[in-house]
């Protein structure tokens, strides 16, 4: 191992490691349990401050498996974050809720290590243990409130259908391995150049791995997971599986494709056009029915899964793919700042036994909350995408690039689904302001830094959001 | 010997049977083997064509694999059990708490 082998998983060596010894900290210090999180969170900032270092680079190492380049200097800094956001959002959460066990900091640690890890991978293999890496400390954060029942089903469903997922992936890899010889993504690359690739087995071999991120990421027809996971898993973990899960998924599917796959381009692009144009219009449409908050958000998520699924779509036009990629970088960037303001007013609502979760218990926040009901304000404009949001400005990058690709009627699509959303989204204000009620709710520090960065975020960003968007344009992937 | 071919067409029969397994069957631990049955049926294939292509990197990533469904099995058997101790069944068409 040289020491660029070295330095380009640093990252996620540092988390592992870290975590490993948190484990033992942790055994030994079970009076003190804000120990093992403060703890955590510092190995996050140190990852994080080696990421942003890091960005400005691109090398390759262990003869090409994995590849530091912008896109994974850029989201290595989001996945960071989203774990300093996750340990934020959970750490009063899980006391009130008696969850309060350190092996929950350390999962969370493990899993950003996987989310890391994928977005370096450049080779299928190390795709696939990225995938479970990141996906099975998930699966014991959904089950964590156990024994309640609500979370080890959740635990159970997420575990199936994931499991089932990474069958696709291996068996897509194990395809596209028969069909060129190699799983690193430049030599598949080659092998399709030269022509010693078989085409028809390399495009069965594709469709099963975006059928397996599919699951992973939650587009339609691989979404019915989703709203019961989201609902049964502790909230902390949701708003950390909702950013950093599709975060990872998407950072698979847009290096794989784009970097590897774009002669593919003719075979796959009318599948695409339509699981796009379906999450859409299926997560927005039945987010309406949803009584209970968690489940309207899970819904809402799959919709925004579609949004960003729509960058994809462009990815073997290689005039429009580099703005694809950094439009959908930047719609994921924007999603995660809003989904955790989101999550946060979700969890300072939330009482024990799974109750403060429906729609009518925002009632009256307006009049007895004001700062906590503009900050959902706020984060529910952005869902929406109404100026001057984060959401707004990243729906604006992405239809543009989608326009630019000439997918004229998915931008259509996706205005019209956008308009449906506001339907929704706006019901919770119309909730909280209009209607009386008489609310309860746990503000403690880290959740009021959480909400009050985040929707402060929200807004501010958006403004500054041309020189954050060339941030996320000199993310471009490494082509091989 | 057997063409390659003979192998692939085996692993994907096998890959078949396993996806429609977790498609069809209700016992989660049944469910459980269908998904393992799809990891072998990929392990199958990794080493049919790494045979074809004369490459030792298909038989190495059926490492990986049978790794990654060791690793699978720990969690999934731990979940499964847990839900048991709850309800004394683990029929997945009765885990019907969350709904909307």
């Amino acid at each position: 191992m040289t020491s660029t082998d070295f330095l380009s998983i640093l990252p996620i060596i540092i988390l592992v490691a870290w975590g490993c010894v948190l484990l033992l900290v942790d055994v030994f210090s079970k009076k003190n349990t804000w120990l093992t999180p403060l703890l955590a969170a510092a190995g996050l900032m140190v990852t994080l401050v080696f990421s942003i270092v890091q960005s400005g680079t691109t090398y390759t190492g262990f003869n090409g498996m994995v590849v530091v380049d912008g896109f994974s200097g850029f989201l290595n800094v989001l996945f960071a974050v989203s774990g300093l956001a996750g340990i934020a959002l959970s750490f009063d959460y899980n006391k009130r809720m008696g969850l309060d066990r350190g092996e929950y900091y350390i999962l969370l640690l493990f899993s950003i290590s996987g989310m890391m890890l994928m977005s370096v991978a450049a080779d299928l293999i190390v795709v696939f243990l990225a995938l479970e890496l990141l996906s099975i400390p998930l699966y014991v954060l959904a089950g964590f409130a156990r024994p309640k029942l609500d979370s080890e089903e959740a635990a159970m469903k997420y575990f199936l259908l994931g499991a089932f997922a990474g069958g696709f992936v291996v068996y897509g890899v194990a395809l596209a391995f028969g069909a060129t010889g190699s799983t690193a993504l430049g030599e598949i690359v080659a092998a399709v150049n030269t022509g010693t690739a078989d085409l028809t087995l390399l495009t069965i071999g594709a469709g099963l791995i975006i059928v397996g991120f599919g699951f992973k990421v939650a587009v339609v027809p691989f979404q019915m997971w989703t709203p019961d996971v989201y609902q049964g898993a502790p909230t902390g973990v949701t708003a950390f599986m909702a950013v950093g899960a599709k975060a990872a998924g998407f950072a698979a599917l847009l290096r794989v494709f784009v970097a590897a796959l774009p002669t593919l381009y003719e075979q796959i692009v009318p599948i695409m056009w339509v699981m796009a144009a379906l999450t859409m219009i299926v997560g927005n449409i039945v987010a309406i029915a949803q009584s209970n908050i968690k489940r309207m958000l899970a819904y809402s998520s799959i919709a925004h899964a579609g949004y960003i699924f729509m960058a994809l779509v462009a990815f073997g036009q290689a005039d429009v793919a580099p703005d694809a990629v950094s439009a959908a970088l930047f719609y994921l960037l924007a999603y995660a700042v809003t989904n955790f303001g989101a999550w946060a007013v979700v969890i300072a609502l939330e009482k024990s036994e799974g109750k403060g979760l429906q729609l009518d218990d925002y009632a009256g926040l307006g009049r007895k909350y004001p700062a906590l009901a503009a900050a959902m304000l706020v984060f529910m404009l952005s869902f929406t995408g109404v100026p001057p949001t984060l959401g707004f400005m990243g729906k604006f990058f992405l239809f543009r690039t989608v326009l630019q690709a000439g997918f004229v009627w998915l931008a259509i699509i996706g205005v019209l689904t956008s308009l449906i959303s506001a339907y929704y989204y706006l019901r919770v204000l119309v909730i909280m302001y209009m209607r009386d009620g008489d609310p309860e709710v746990n503000t403690p520090f880290l959740l009021n830094l959480t909400t009050g960065l985040t929707a402060v975020g929200t807004v501010v960003l958006s403004i500054v959001s041309v020189p954050l968007f060339k941030w996320a344009s000199q993310a471009v992937l490494k082509i091989f | 010997m057997l063409p390659v071919s003979y192998y692939v067409g085996l692993s994907a029969i096998l890959f078949t049977i396993g996806a429609l397994g977790v498609l069809i069957r209700r016992n989660a631990i049944i469910i459980f083997m269908s998904i393992e049955l799809m990891l072998n049926a990929a392990n199958l294939a990794f080493v049919a064509f790494a045979r074809a292509h004369e490459s030792l990197s298909g038989q190495i990533f059926v490492f990986f694999v049978i790794t990654v469904a060791a690793a699978e099995v720990a969690v999934g058997l731990a979940l499964i059990v847990a839900i048991f101790r709850n309800k004394q069944s683990i029929d997945v068409d009765q885990m019907s708490n969350l709904k909307g």
